[in-house]
């Protein structure tokens, strides 16, 4: 099982500047441990107090993840995932 | 570093935030890959319709990534309007740049200096805000 992660270019520096990375999960709570132990700080850059980022947006394939359930969206093979952080200030 | 931006974008972009004061208005300039050059200008909507924040919306801000991909595209300027304050990155600004690579433009329409506006960039990178030069063509 393997899920495409486009990575931003902001969070390359944890990919070793790949744009886009594999990772297995059946959730995106899973893809994003998965992620992380194999690009460690990833995680906590799109995670804060167990939950996604505010201003991180997640999609799978063409739909943001919070319509997918969070964290809890189900992830299947052949799936791409994109980050983005979102653009945005005061 | 520095930006060089035509004057029909640098119009256009003032004209934007004049029609939507009092919110922010935003957008960007898009240019091929690697060129820095600013050459396509696409306003955006402010999906927060606020006075005092700016955000694009997510589904459009998903469909820009994917149209900049397919264009052999990259984002050479966000930028955003100040209605009240001066065109300098606030500190939501900052926390949320999320693109190293990109001019972060700020146009202010604030009424102590009208009829003159303010139309500036900046890097924001790692928190740290690097003000550079605009010189506007044509």
């Amino acid at each position: 099982m393997s899920i495409e992660i486009r990575i931003p270019t902001i969070l390359r520096p944890y990919t070793k500047d790949q744009k886009s990375v594999e990772a297995e999960g059946a959730t995106l709570s899973a893809v994003i441990t998965d992620l992380d132990a194999n690009y460690a700080g990833l995680g906590e850059r799109l995670l804060e107090n167990g939950a996604l980022r505010r201003f991180i947006n997640v999609y799978v394939n063409d739909e943001d993840v919070r319509f997918l359930g969070g964290l809890d969206a189900q992830i299947k093979d052949g799936d791409s995932i994109t980050i983005l952080p979102a653009v945005a200030g005061g | 570093m520095s930006l060089e931006i035509s004057r029909a974008f640098a119009d256009a972009i003032l004209e934007q935030s004049r029609a939507e004061y009092p919110d922010e208005c935003c957008g960007v300039i898009l240019g091929p890959i690697g060129s820095g050059k600013a050459l396509r200008h696409k306003p955006m909507l402010n999906a927060a319709h606020s006075p005092t924040f700016y955000e694009f919306d997510p589904k459009d801000l998903l469909a820009l990534y994917r149209e900049a991909d397919d264009n052999d595209e990259e984002i050479v300027v966000i930028y955003h309007s100040h209605t009240e304050t001066e065109a300098y990155p606030s500190r939501t600004d900052i926390a949320y740049a999320g693109e190293p690579g990109a001019h972060y433009v700020l146009v202010s329409t604030r009424k102590e200096i009208a009829p003159a506006t303010e139309f500036r960039s900046y890097r924001i990178i790692d928190g740290v805000v690097t003000e550079e030069p605009v010189t506007i063509t044509g």
